[in-house]
């Protein structure tokens, strides 16, 4: 179905001289490391890292119909969008299950852009494609809707740390804008020559979003400026501290906030209500795909919820699939696991039956045919402390 | 990479270093590398008996859970327990602080099937 792991990212060359571990990831060679996952974590956390994000799908949805049709794709109101803002959200199979989350940025009033996961890309695509609305004959134009697939042209960088704004203004200069939070923008770096961006007149777009749970942006740019980018965004990172970091990283980030993983926590047989994600569903929005087996999960329940847990005593970290019991008997399943780099402590996340999802709730997780006590969180599982 | 000259390898990326009638074992270099940071290591039990190639303790890095074989057959002696400490000794010094454990081996002659530094520094690449 996909092709073997041989895609290079614009940013190949720079990973590997930098010395970094590559592993095939969905269909992508990836740097996982390049010279400690727990330090690239840290540096996130303290300082600043910046992660290569090529790999990510991105489409552009314009047209007259554009808004109303993506109401029906995705789970979340689009309608709640400014020009300029994104959001979180879901795209649903007929079941309600997850095809994939992604964010949708509105950059255009009827324009937006999807960035979507790399291992999902392409199956998201062509469900989009089957789903575009038929143009009968006569048609009115305002059900106009041109999707298209811009993942190879562009290439994706995250900066995430609480450093941030300094390397903001050190690379974009002292007077650029930060976008506020969930905001997209357009903005020249560096005097390049204009391009053709995704807003018609700049070459980079800036988002401050991320995966981390630290303050951040993701900037998206031609692929042919990637490597410029990067090492500009390093250089003038070196008095912040910055550091490459893989997607072990990422990874682990992502897992202390609680942040799923789809093909992880996520899954077609899984719909974000079971996955404690339903504040990103608008059930009042008449029609989208999904919305029944929705309001009827939302009415009976669900019959397992995703919760995050914790490790009661030092041992060894969660995996995904290790059995989760209750006085001996399985409730459920890990799906996401680690040692925490921050807490230095074992956590995950599992689905378990409802009845038993309560926060507080003592589990054990069943490690190499031997139990070891956990306990069921709130989210997310690290927070910051008051600094 | 560093492999060690007067070292044997399995195909496992364990070394063993005989140690009169015991082998002390650990894992390789290469090993720590592709594990990346270590951070639990389940040791094996004390005077358990081992057959050649059976899993006796696991390591584990933050991505994942690795089996650690025996080189041969024998029976465990000493663990290092400094490692339930400081897992990360294996990272640090992967043939010095960071050996795993030593067996008491049945016969010296099941040595013979491991592999020696050249050998396992052609597998690696």
């Amino acid at each position: 179905m996909t092709e073997a792991a041989s895609r290079k990212t614009p940013l190949y060359d720079e990973h590997v001289r930098l010395g970094a571990k590559m592993v095939s990831f969905a269909g992508w060679v990836m740097p996982v490391q390049y010279t400690s996952i727990v330090q690239e974590h840290q540096a996130v956390r303290n300082n600043v890292g910046i992660f290569d994000i090529s790999h990510m799908g991105q489409f552009i949805v314009d047209g007259a119909g554009a808004r109303e049709w993506l109401n029906v794709m995705l789970t979340n109101n689009i309608d709640k969008l400014d020009v300029g803002m994104g959001q979180y959200t879901f795209l649903l199979n007929e079941r309600g299950g997850i095809i994939d989350d992604l964010i949708v940025y509105r950059i255009g009033d009827q324009k937006f852009l999807l960035v979507v996961n790399a291992a999902h890309a392409d199956e998201d695509f062509v469900w989009l494609e089957d789903h575009l609305p038929t143009v009968e004959a006569g048609a009115s134009a305002a059900r106009e809707v041109r999707l298209t697939n811009r993942s190879a042209d562009f290439g994706g960088m995250a900066i995430q740390g609480p450093r941030i704004k300094e390397l903001f203004h050190a690379v974009f200069g002292k007077d650029a804008q930060l976008p506020p939070r969930n905001m997209i923008a357009d903005l020249p770096f560096d005097g390049a020559r204009l391009r053709q961006g995704y807003g018609g007149q700049a070459n980079v777009s800036v988002a401050r979003t991320g995966y981390t749970g630290e303050d951040g942006v993701e900037v998206f740019f031609p692929a042919t400026d990637a490597v410029r980018f990067w090492n500009a965004v390093l250089e003038k990172g070196k008095p912040f501290g910055i550091k490459p970091c893989g997607l072990g990283a990422r990874d682990t980030l992502r897992l202390e906030m609680c942040y799923p993983l789809n093909g992880s926590d996520l899954s077609p047989d899984r719909n974000p209500i079971e996955a404690g994600l339903g504040f990103f569903v608008d059930l009042t929005k008449p029609n989208f795909i999904g919305r029944d087996t929705l309001l009827k999960t939302k009415e009976i329940g669900p019959r397992e919820k995703l919760v995050p847990f914790r490790m009661k005593e030092k041992g060894p970290p969660p995996r995904p699939h290790y059995t989760v019991l209750q006085n001996g008997q399985r409730i459920g399943e890990v799906t996401s696991g680690t040692l925490s780099p921050s807490l230095n402590w074992g956590v995950g996340m599992a689905y378990v039956s409802a009845t038993h999802a309560k926060i507080g709730a003592e589990i054990d997780i069943e490690i190499r045919g031997q139990k070891f006590p956990a306990i069921i969180e709130k989210k997310p599982l690290y927070k910051k402390s008051a600094s | 990479m560093n492999v060690p000259d007067d070292l044997l390898y399995t195909e496992t990326h364990e070394w063993i270093k005989r140690e009169g009638e015991n082998v002390r074992v650990g894992i390789t270099d290469h090993a720590q590398s592709e594990l990346t940071d270590v951070v639990y290591v389940e040791l094996p039990k004390m005077d358990r008996q081992a057959n050649a190639k059976e899993a006796v303790a696991v390591v584990e890095s933050v991505k994942a859970a690795s089996d650690i074989y025996a080189p041969v057959k024998g029976k465990v002696v000493e663990v290092n327990k400094a490692l339930e400490a400081d897992p990360g000794l294996i990272n640090r010094e992967p043939y010095g602080q960071g050996w795993i454990f030593v067996l008491k081996i049945d016969n010296a002659d099941d040595l013979k099937q491991l592999k020696n530094a050249e050998a396992y520094r052609k597998q690696i690449g």
